[in-house]
């Protein structure tokens, strides 16, 4: 894992007595809530309906257990004993007093995290493939390169007033887990014919009220021009990015205004001049960060085969959390375990204090120290030998974090909704909850195979309602929640916004649509293998059109 | 008659949702706000926005909707009725743990 530099501690520290001194100038009257809220906004402090929200940054998704214990500090001392791990990879406490911040983030400090540029019109927190460096089909791991992006994009001068905020995401394996089509820059890390590393750059892609698939710009990218082509991107998104008006501010906007081809050219042009000069990487950086991520030193664990084997035929229910929550690790003794924070009938991505430090716990003795936090609301336990799964397994039972449900049809995202934030115009959890509690039978889920819910209770989308396979978005409508429902989006190698299939539902109607969804989607397949969105694909929206609203001559 | 008004905003120092009494101060419980019943009382509630919106003891400052329901104020938006009440996915956290407290002192009593 990175660790810091001194730079970088003295940098985080600095922010931090800025903070404080801005806090206390705006408490004392000193200066107005107009001066006030964009410095807030650039230390991760939204306000919300109840109370301030803090959006932590966890770069890349990785997490230490010292990090994790800190989290589950922050939650018990300062909030209201939970947090809630977002779509983003990172995690937001919805209680902190504002007058605590300050010191919430010298305590985040400590463990060399922070909050900046969690909010604003900047370069965000980078996110990547929550298996990167251990997951059995990746290429090369892709965090060093988010890394570098993170210092390099961290307080950038000419990079922190965009247009409007900017999200990069990197893969490194050919399976996109990490959604890089739904980004303002995607990065496919993979190798050319002569084996040397690149990126294959995507842009404009993004959800919001527009929604658009990224457009694949150029296929190889030498990886010592990460930095110059980043730039070049910026710098044109910067200067033609529109500024008058903020729903179409976002580079996917200007990619589909100015044309893909042209604002390639553009870029390229703009590319030509930053090309071979002083952000070309040195291959000896590049090592030097990288070493940062080295796989850890695993001992073999061949013992481990036959106990994991006799362990399932034992018990049914390990059996089942194995086969759906446990993944292959690079190395053939070790396993990639995923935590499901979607509990039956439970808030999707929220983790108590307790359960936090349990997950530290296991971490820290079975999965070397490291965690991961998904873009689909879990975590993940990257180094886990197969002969610990048992004990890894029971211990999670404990802590209420072994529902078996990894990709199947409960494991749902959802936005916080109207429950929380100031922005939504219908509540989410509700009707995540109640999707949960209505397939939750184990063999119901595995009859139905992996389908994605995902849900947002405004059109902004923190819920990636357009890639669900089903999507669901609340709106208000005559002062009452309405939800929408959308079918067919996927947010994998063959990334899609999905299409609305008519009116709205009422909330006690949402489910019984849902379910009349997946029962049309089980009629219609061609075989127990052949998942929904495969089944969507092959027969379009029309057959779950029909069962929703009847014969097309008859729909409203 | 017209729409019952109040004013509401979070507080600065926590962002606790309050809304304005008729004592001129800001209090936590939607139950003590002051309730427009006319015009010159609405307009005195836009003026009372409008100094707010400069002080530093509140932030998010609006005017909203309510009636009156069984004895309680009710918000007519959702969005208000929750902020009212805390988030209906945790009914054991925000201010409906002591609306309820205060509810069953009430039934006791």
């Amino acid at each position: 894992m990175y660790r810091y530099d001194e730079f970088d501690h003295a940098f985080v520290r600095e922010r931090v007595d800025q903070f404080r001194d801005q806090v206390n100038r705006r408490v004392s009257g000193e200066i107005t809530e107009d001066q006030f809220k964009p410095l807030r906004l650039m230390n991760g402090v939204y306000l919300q309906l109840h109370a301030y929200m803090l959006r932590v940054a966890v770069p890349y998704g990785t997490l230490s257990s010292r990090q994790m214990r800190k989290l589950a500090h922050i939650a018990r001392v300062y909030d209201k004993g939970y947090g809630h791990f977002t779509t983003r990879q990172n995690i937001q406490y919805n209680w902190p007093k504002l007058v605590d911040t300050p010191t919430i983030l010298s305590e985040l400090a400590e463990v060399e995290m922070h909050a900046i540029q969690t909010s604003g019109n900047c370069i965000r927190n980078v996110t990547a493939d929550h298996f990167a460096g251990v997951a059995s089909d990746e290429v090369a791991d892709p965090r060093p390169y988010a890394e570098i992006l993170r210092q390099w994009s961290s307080i950038h001068p000419e990079f922190s007033f965009l247009p409007r905020k900017f999200k990069i995401a990197l893969t490194g394996a050919d399976r996109d887990r990490a959604a890089i089509q739904t980004h303002d820059i995607g990065l496919h890390l993979k190798r050319d014919d002569t084996g040397a590393l690149g990126f294959a750059v995507y842009i404009g892609g993004g959800q919001g009220r527009t929604p658009m698939v990224a457009k694949k710009i150029r296929d190889f990218l030498p990886e010592n021009e990460l930095l110059a082509y980043t730039t070049a991107i910026l710098r044109v998104y910067n200067l033609h990015g529109r500024r008058d008006n903020k729903y179409k501010a976002r580079i996917k906007i200007l990619v589909h205004e100015t044309g893909t081809e042209e604002l390639t050219a553009q870029i390229e042009a703009e590319w030509a001049k930053l090309k071979g000069g002083d952000l070309e990487l040195p291959k000896k950086d590049i090592e030097a960060i990288s070493a940062y991520f080295a796989m850890p030193d695993l001992p073999e664990r061949s013992d481990g085969w036959a106990l994991l084997a006799a362990e399932k035929r034992r018990d049914a229910d390990f059996s089942a959390w194995v086969a759906q929550n446990v993944v292959a690790h690079k190395h053939p003794d070790y396993g990639i375990v995923t935590i499901s924070l979607k509990p039956i009938g439970g808030i999707p991505g929220d983790a108590s204090d307790e359960q936090m430090e349990r997950v530290a716990d296991i971490a820290e003795s079975l999965s070397q120290d490291e965690i991961r936090v998904t873009h689909e609301q879990n975590l993940v336990l990257p180094h886990v030998a197969l002969g610990d799964l048992r004990e890894v397994y029971d211990r999670l039972v404990e802590a209420e974090l072994a529902t078996a449900n990894n990709n199947l049809i409960t494991d749902i995202i959802a936005c916080p909704g109207l429950d929380y934030c100031a922005l939504a115009n219908a509540r989410s959890i509700p009707i995540a909850q109640d999707i949960s509690r209505r397939f939750g039978s184990p063999a119901r889920q595995q009859q139905i195979g992996e389908l994605k819910i995902k849900i947002s209770g405004c059109i902004n989308a923190c819920g990636h309602h357009h890639v669900g396979h089903i999507g669901i978005l609340g709106v208000e409508k005559k002062g009452a929640e309405l939800y929408q429902l959308t079918l067919g989006g996927s947010a994998d190698n063959e990334t899609a916004i999905g299409e609305i299939v008519g009116r709205g539902f009422e909330p006690d109607k949402i489910t019984d649509a849902v379910e009349t969804v997946v029962e049309t989607y089980l009629g219609l397949r061609d075989n127990a293998d052949e998942t929904f969105i495969e089944t969507y694909r092959r027969v379009g929206a029309q057959p779950f059109k029909t069962a929703l609203y009847g014969e097309p001559s008859k729909a409203a | 008659m017209s729409t019952l008004k109040a004013l509401t905003a979070n507080r600065l120092s926590d962002g606790i949702a309050v809304w304005l009494g008729a004592d001129g101060g800001w209090h936590e419980s939607l139950d003590e706000a002051f309730v427009a019943r006319h015009e010159a009382a609405v307009s005195g509630l836009h003026d009372a926005e409008k100094v707010a919106a400069l002080d530093n003891q509140v932030v998010d400052v609006a005017v909203i909707d309510v009636e009156e329901r069984e004895g309680h104020l009710y918000a007519l938006r959702l969005r208000e009725r929750i902020r009212a009440l805390g988030p209906t996915v945790r009914s054991d956290l925000g201010k409906q743990v002591e609306q309820s407290a205060r509810d069953d002192d009430a039934i006791a009593a």
